[in-house]
């Protein structure tokens, strides 16, 4: 059993939006680049070029069709890795304190020597975020890039998490959500931040933005004859049409 | 118990060196940052300095750390000691490679060199390996644009010097309005990610037009689910509603386009249908402000859109009042179309409407004065903030080349290309279809070819056929069968040359195109027609060497295998007089070099032809005492001219402070090298919009040695030489086409676009489902889906259904069906799908591999689950019983349909594995290992 802290001074973590998420995997793959060179254990794959290749993600990307009541299906891309929770399920199961929530900034964090491969943590977190590596059978999780974001090696405009550095529609956003003037604070208020299973009582701290209502240009979506006036028609055949065109040119 | 928090490092070594160079994951181009510890890669990320991708990164370029060292690499030289397609191969030296390839060319140089068919893949050199060709004296060169999307490039050539992706793109800072035709994913896949987030951050709107809701269809915040293969009819409609409600901008039409100019509308004469010039072939147009004809760049002229001319006693009208009686025709009304295309006329019309309100409501301008080719200075920039983009999908059938010619008539008329908010061409477009070269196929024995082999063709005359009227080219290219081929017709390079048709070749030499696997149609057929012996016991197709990093499965049956390096252990550059990496604020170009050096025996592939090119004695490779010219690539690419001054690179020339023109500079690559591996000079900002008619770009360009002269133009909203090729059909000319060809020339060259449904030839009577396929973006024109992290996202791929169809055919999610063409049947997996065109079904390309191929366990899920639909799709066309070969192609430019494949489905029995399973081909490089874990600054 570990305990959690108070209270952080801050609370880093990921605002993703769904609005703009393309499903790309740019995050997932920039993910696991930086983190089998970097902290801990490579994330291994096993039978990597076999016929169930099988390897350590630290966020992946799934897919969820969704069929509104009225109008069409929709296809929402939602990319999921530890949301860094401030009751943090997996870091009080943890029979060796291997798992921990850092004081000073909230990072939860698995220290790789002390953990004892016992899976518990996994269990105890809600969103399968922390995947057992299967070579180094050590309990690998998203670090929130800790050796990037504070890194002196690495240009200050380069201290951010990989997979926000990388993805290429801007739908990936870091920062303090203990600061309400963070960039990540004001997206989430401007565009209706949700947690992710907020009844699991983790209070998670990564927040996502929801995707915009779709298809308002279809029948059924309401008023779309506002639109109508634009094509009012200027001749019905094309000897008016032309009749215009000579109006038009002459006014200009 | 207190917890006491552990002390880390948050400061670790990240790299010993950081080496900038350009990724080859795919087509797009990006600059990236190779993270070297103890002389390995040990990281790749996005260079934020380069034009392309400011930084950021797609999955494919962050795995090029697994294509470095992928288990499929070639090792060395390889030539073939069991049968054609076993795999059997002796490891060969590259003294004995060389010099077979040299024995086997040499003669065919002497006497006829027709002979080789010399056909690259997904080359990013292309104006190298064709200045080898064209050397060689070959006619038969050309790369992958012909089954990829040179409908869409041919279109938008023809149409305004340009098309998307390497021509140009949105104005990504300004567009309100972006409309995606047929894209999931496309080559310009991390700009338009960037784009769609720019769009999406300020709350403007995407419309995607898709069978398909994935990709970015999937965040389009309208999806358009349309009926495969009617774009043309669905944009022609939007283009009847828009110009009678007037929605089209008249000012630029006058101004920027051939709409003022005037048609030949004397039925009997020889030149019916084309358009009035002056003695030195210029444009004339009637000026409003006098009323008399002048050529329409003169000063101060106002282009009349409706004038009537009567000129030698026959009448001429202006092409906006062809375009006019074509387009109001209710034919076009939403109400006649809706049922075909799929959408319904009230939302075509709401489509129409949202266009046309962001295109004139939300106009703006922005304060920047600037001064036309007709020498009239305007205050401000108009903007209209609405763009498009399309590429294959709306390009790969067999109406492609209309298709793409309305949407971009559609843009043209809304005032919208080149102009704030719209659509911008790249450097060194915009080039119109004048300023290309023409094809060239004019061969000497033992001399190079007598031009540049591929081009726009202006009519008949400039067709490549010979004597006899029979096609120069073995892919029959610039022939009467499809005469615009600007990019050859790679996909019947095979067929044709099994056949004989139109004549036998010696040797075919193809580099990275997997042309026995996922890059033909009749995969079964290509590998029987390259397996095939005569009566002699010959090979049908005499020879073949390939050139290839991997062990695709197109090695197995090479003769003589040549082993590339892979992307970050040789030269390259992506150059100006090829496929450049500019954006639309700058010209810009960019290397490769070696940041690793190769740990096999393995050579660049355009080193390889340095070499090869030297013992062959071609002139263009050779020095004047017979010695070899160039060293390797990075020696060409430093010190090869096409014209005095002006050479691969465009940057750091002279004394590495000229650009565009200058000497040659020794220290040019490390110039590169040192600015992060490219080069970028930034447009004035008078001539950043308006290209084609701004004084200042056509200045900048000209200096940049884009060009020799300003050659300011109009937009073919009309395409002059479809018609020269109409006029033959219908008997005009000395240069006339078979007679079978008549009737389809006739009826597709209009040169305003039209559409025509290809479902007929293809039986869609009796196979009322389209097929279609797309790529992953963790894939997309990518050479390594068998990548150790990119397999683990798309391992296999199932055939995706609609709702109606799984329930119409009884079928489950994890069941599997019989899909059947005209030309053959697959048995698959299939899972359901509810955002699909409820009569189309798809599937991931290129992720079904063979059994033994790319260094894949022979169980992996790509060979047992995975599956190609080119088993369903042939080169030719069912037969219509007339006798004749018909090609699955566009019949204007030979682009391959892929994307008309039409099915039936039904439940089957669950296989033990995808059907048709074929056998497996020995590895020659054996098998990956079973487990990674990869760090090597360990």
């Amino acid at each position: 059993m570990t305990t959690l802290p108070q209270s952080t001074d801050r609370k880093l973590g990921l605002v993703i939006d769904l609005d703009t998420c393309v499903g790309c995997h740019a995050c997932v793959i920039s993910c696991k680049g930086w983190n089998t060179e970097n902290y801990g254990a490579p994330l291994s794959d096993t039978d990597a070029y076999g016929a169930d290749p099988s390897g350590t993600f630290l966020n992946r990307v799934h897919s969820f069709e969704v069929q509104p009541e009225q109008g069409e299906a929709q296809l929402i891309h939602f990319p999921k890795s530890c949301l860094h929770c401030e009751d943090a399920p997996c870091v009080t199961v943890c029979p060796t304190g291997a798992s921990y929530k850092r004081v000073e900034d909230g990072i939860v964090l698995v220290n790789e020597s002390d953990c004892i491969g016992c899976g518990l943590c996994a269990w105890a977190c809600p969103y399968g975020a922390r995947e057992m590596d299967q070579v180094e059978r050590v309990m690998k999780k998203c670090t929130l890039c800790v050796d990037r974001i504070y890194n002196e090696n690495l240009p200050e405009e380069d201290r951010e998490p990989a997979c926000v550095r990388t993805c290429p529609a801007g739908a990936r956003h870091f920062g303090d959500f203990a600061d309400p003037e963070s960039n990540v604070s004001k997206l989430t208020a401007e565009r209706g931040g949700m947690d992710l299973m907020p009844e699991q009582g983790t209070k998670p701290v990564n927040k996502y933005l929801p995707p915009r209502p779709k298809d308002t240009l279809s029948e059924g979506a309401g008023d779309i004859d506002i639109l109508a006036p634009y094509l009012e028609p200027v001749a019905q055949e094309a000897t008016g049409f032309l009749g215009w065109l000579d109006k038009t040119l002459e006014k200009l | 118990m207190t917890f006491q928090q552990p002390k880390i490092n948050t400061s670790p070594h990240v790299s010993d060196e950081v080496r900038k160079t350009t990724c080859y994951m795919c087509a797009c181009r990006c600059g990236i940052n190779v993270h070297m510890k103890d002389g390995k890669v040990a990281y790749i990320e996005g260079n934020r300095d380069h034009p392309v991708n400011q930084g950021v990164l797609c999955a494919k370029g962050s795995a090029g750390i697994m294509q470095v060292n992928a288990p499929s690499r070639l090792r060395k030289p390889l030539k073939r000691v069991g049968e054609r397609g076993s795999g059997e191969f002796q490891e060969i030296e590259w003294d004995e490679a060389l010099q077979i390839a040299t024995d086997w060319l040499a003669p065919i140089r002497k006497d006829d060199p027709s002979k080789l068919a010399f056909f690259t893949g997904r080359d990013q050199s292309q104006s190298f390996t064709s200045f080898f060709a064209q050397n060689f004296g070959t006619p038969n060169y050309a790369a992958h644009g012909g089954f990829c999307s040179v409908n869409m490039a041919a279109a938008g050539i023809y149409t305004m010097g340009g098309a998307f992706w390497e021509f140009g793109q949105p104005d990504w800072d300004h567009t309100k309005l972006f409309m995606l035709f047929g894209v999931a994913e496309d080559h310009d896949s991390n700009p338009i990610k960037m784009g769609i987030g720019k769009i999406k951050a300020r709350g403007a709107r995407v419309i995607g037009v898709n069978p398909i809701r994935t990709g970015y269809n999937a965040v389009a915040d309208d999806w358009v689910g349309i009926t495969p293969g009617t774009d043309g009819l669905f944009i022609l409609s939007l283009v009847h509603c828009l110009m009678k409600a007037g929605k089209i901008d008249v000012n630029y039409l006058a101004q920027f386009t051939n709409a003022p100019c005037l048609i030949n509308g004397d039925e009997k004469s020889p030149e019916h249908g084309l358009l009035l010039r002056d003695d030195d072939g210029k444009e004339l147009v009637i000026d409003r402000a006098t009323g008399k004809l002048t050529p329409f760049d003169q000063k101060g002229v106002k282009p009349d859109l409706t004038a009537t001319h009567r000129h030698a006693g026959i009448s001429h009208r202006t092409v906006m009042q062809h375009m006019a009686e074509r387009y109001l025709s209710n034919e076009y009304a939403p109400e006649a179309v809706a049922d075909r295309v799929g959408i319904s006329a009230k939302r075509i019309r709401t489509l129409a409407a949202e266009i046309a309100r962001v295109a004139f409501e939300e106009a703006f301008e922005l304060d920047q004065e600037w001064t036309d080719f007709r020498g009239e200075t305007h205050k401000t920039m108009q903007g209209r903030p609405v763009s498009f983009h399309s590429m294959r999908g709306i390009s790969a059938h067999a109406n492609g080349f209309q298709t793409c010619r309305a949407l971009h008539v559609l843009q043209i008329l809304l005032g919208t290309v080149e102009v704030p908010g719209g659509f911008r061409f790249k450097p060194p477009y915009p080039k119109p279809a004048t300023a290309h070269p023409k094809p060239h196929s004019g061969t000497t024995p033992d001399k190079p070819l007598d031009g540049p082999h591929l081009g726009f063709v202006h009519g008949p005359d400039d067709l490549a056929l010979k004597e006899d009227g029979t096609p120069a080219r073995i892919d029959k290219a610039f022939s009467w069968e499809n005469p615009m081929s600007a990019h050859g017709l790679m996909h019947m390079v095979i067929s044709n040359a099994y056949a004989g048709d139109p004549y036998k070749i010696d040797t075919l030499f193809m580099y990275m195109a997997n042309m026995s696997w996922n890059s033909s149609m009749n995969t079964r057929g290509v590998i029987d027609m390259l397996t095939d012996k005569d009566e002699n016991g010959d090979y049908v197709i005499p020879r073949l060497i390939y050139s290839d990093a991997y062990s695709s499965e197109m090695v197995a049956y090479a003769d003589l295998v040549l082993p590339d390096t892979t992307y970050l252990e040789r030269h390259d550059c992506i150059s100006l007089l090829d496929r450049p990496i500019c954006e639309a604020d700058a010209a810009a170009d960019a290397i490769r070099w070696p940041v690793i050096e190769p740990d096999r025996d393995v050579r660049g592939f355009q080193s390889v032809l340095c070499e090869l090119g030297a013992k062959l004695g071609l002139p263009g490779f050779t020095n004047e005492d017979g010695s070899q010219k160039y060293a390797d690539y990075g020696d060409y690419i430093v010190n090869h001219e096409r014209k005095p001054g002006i050479g691969p690179l465009a940057g750091f020339r002279g004394d590495g402070n000229d650009t565009g023109r200058g000497d040659v500079n020794p220290d040019q690559l490390d110039r590169y090298i040192e600015n992060g591996g490219f080069f970028v000079e930034h447009i004035p900002d008078e001539a950043l919009y308006y290209k084609p008619w701004n004084s200042a770009y056509q200045d900048w360009a000209v200096g940049m040695g884009l060009f020799d002269s300003p050659q300011p133009y109009l937009f073919t909203l009309y395409v002059e030489p479809m018609r020269r090729f109409q006029l033959a059909a219908e008997g005009h000319g000395d240069r006339q086409p078979p007679d079978h060809l008549r009737e389809r020339i006739k009826a597709t060259m209009d040169p305003l676009p039209i559409w025509y449904d290809p479902s007929p030839d293809n039986h869609g009577d009796q196979y009322p489902i389209t097929a279609l396929t797309q790529r992953p973006m963790a894939m997309y024109h990518s050479w390594g889906s068998q990548n150790a992290w990119l397999r683990q996202l798309h391992g296999h791929n199932p055939l995706y259904l609609p709702t109606k169809l799984m329930r119409e055919n009884g079928l489950s999610d994890g069941d599997w069906a019989k899909v059947t063409s005209p030309h053959g049947e697959i048995t698959v997996p299939v899972l359901e799908m509810a955002a699909l065109n409820e009569n189309t079904v798809w599937t991931w390309n290129a992720i079904g591999k063979r059994k033994g191929a790319w260094a894949l366990d022979e169980n992996a899920p790509e060979a047992t689950k995975g599956f190609l639909l080119n088993h369903l799709i042939h080169e030719l066309l069912p037969p219509k019983g007339d006798g004749l070969r018909w090609a699955n192609s566009d019949p204007i430019t030979g682009q391959a349909a892929w994307f008309d494949l039409k099915v039936r489905i039904e439940k089957a029995p669950v296989p033990a594995e995808s059907q048709p399973a074929m056998g497996p081909i020995k590895s020659p490089v054996g098998k990956g290992p079973k487990q990674l874990a990869w760090k090597v600054g360990k």
